[in-house]
């Protein structure tokens, strides 16, 4: 027994100096790529001009904080959900509410819309991710045809559907993101790696293939491969939770949002972390990122209020916009890159343009 | 027994550094250049970055009609 004991020893040694080499051989290696930095590169681009962007719509209905939302594939309609335990649908143009539903929990932080436009996906507390399906029936109760597909063994963050209203991928307190079939509510993959809460998650454009990217209170971000589970790249370098992670436009970056106030880009092909946005006087979390259509701008909300505009190349902030009386906690641009909506603790949403 | 997991995670650990080391990386000043090539060949389709004017956002004011 003792000699297992000691044999065993040795192999997690010998492991241990392995892993160790391993890393610093991966350093290395990628120092040398290191060449320049992204706003050297993009020191003769034309700087950016004057941003008027303001409210334009602001949509009151929440009781409450609202977590998260989601624009519709028609560039019109939003979801959005909140710590009173409803999701609402909103056609921002009018800012009408079109649907409402009460979940049995409070603290509904995820809500998605479907690609067809016909469903919404949603969870929290409750551990899980239901589905509704939105009829304009007034006499059908949307609560009674609700379809709960994803269970995990704690809070529900984030949720999304792929390319269809067939599946949906889920991130949650348990570490673990998972992909489901809607209709059956079958589990079709687990995502295990990151070693605390999945704070987040983004698909990667359709374009670019089946993989996407997650961010967790472990400070890392990952991306994974749908088809394998597996893990193909992860990035270190956040000093604290990362609460949101967005592909650029190109699918080969994403950005990413973090408490310690700064948000980041990592290019996928360099394998490493290109820039940093951040300023002195920044000082709040980030909770909530998105790119407008050419990658150019990214829109930033924080815990301080208020949502700053960066020039993603030159890494200078461009704007910073003003309106919320509580945290931003969630901000998504819409489809065809005309506005950008965010949702804040304030109980209501706004839509900017 | 807690000195198998921890030499199964080990393991784990070492295969996932050596996907990554097998990765195929490219220089920080290429990845730079097409980022930026993206951001310029899509900047006229960019409505909050050309400020598209109220006539094509449908949440700008729009400018009253009348009718004659």
């Amino acid at each position: 027994m003792a000699t297992e004991a000691l044999h065993e020893n040795e192999t997690l040694a010998s492991l241990k100096s392995e892993a160790e080499n391993l890393k610093g051989k991966l350093e290395e290696e990628r120092a040398k790529l290191h060449d320049v930095e992204l706003h050297q590169v993009a020191e003769r681009v034309e700087a950016l001009g004057q941003f008027v962007m303001k409210t334009r719509r602001t949509l009151k209905g929440h009781g409450n904080k609202v977590l998260c939302m989601d624009w519709c594939k028609d560039k019109r309609r939003i979801v959005s959900s909140s710590q009173d335990g409803k999701v609402i649908v909103w056609d921002s143009f009018t800012t009408n509410k079109e649907h409402a539903v009460t979940m049995p929990c409070t603290w509904v932080m995820a809500c998605a819309y479907a690609p067809s436009g016909c469903a919404i996906a949603c969870g929290g507390l409750d551990n899980k991710c239901s589905v509704y399906p939105l009829t304009f029936d007034k006499n059908e109760n949307m609560a009674a045809k609700k379809k709960s597909v994803a269970m995990h063994t704690n809070y529900l963050s984030a949720c999304s559907f792929t390319n269809s209203d067939m599946q949906i991928l889920t991130a949650s307190g348990d570490g673990t993101c998972a992909l489901w079939d809607v209709e059956s509510g079958q589990l079709l993959q687990s995502f295990h790696g990151h070693g605390a809460d999945v704070l987040c998650l983004d698909l990667a454009p359709s374009e670019t293939g089946n993989t996407f990217v997650s961010g967790g209170c472990d400070k890392k971000a990952m991306v994974w491969d749908m088809r394998s589970g597996q893990c193909v790249q992860a990035f270190e370098t956040h000093e604290s939770d990362i609460n949101s992670v967005r592909y650029y436009p190109s699918g080969d970056a994403f950005a990413s949002g973090s408490d310690d106030a700064t948000c980041r880009l990592y290019d996928l092909r360099a394998d490493r972390e290109v820039a940093i946005y951040s300023k002195e006087s920044i000082i709040f979390g980030a909770s909530s990122v998105d790119f407008s259509l050419s990658g150019r701008l990214l829109f930033a909300g924080y815990n301080d209020y208020t949502i700053n505009v960066w020039d993603v190349l030159k890494g200078s902030r461009v704007s910073i916009l003003f309106g919320h009386e509580n945290r931003v906690s969630t901000l998504r641009v819409s489809p065809d890159g005309t506005a950008f909506c965010s949702g804040s603790w304030d109980h209501t949403l706004r839509v900017w343009a | 027994m807690s000195g198998s997991s921890s030499v199964a995670a080990m393991k784990k650990v070492v295969q996932q550094l050596q996907l990554e080391a097998g990765f195929n990386c490219v220089k920080v000043s290429q990845a730079a250049a097409d980022l930026k090539q993206f951001c310029l060949q899509n900047a006229q389709h960019d409505p909050l970055l050309t400020g598209a004017s109220s006539s094509t956002n449908p949440f700008r004011p729009q400018k009253v009609c009348s009718f004659l």
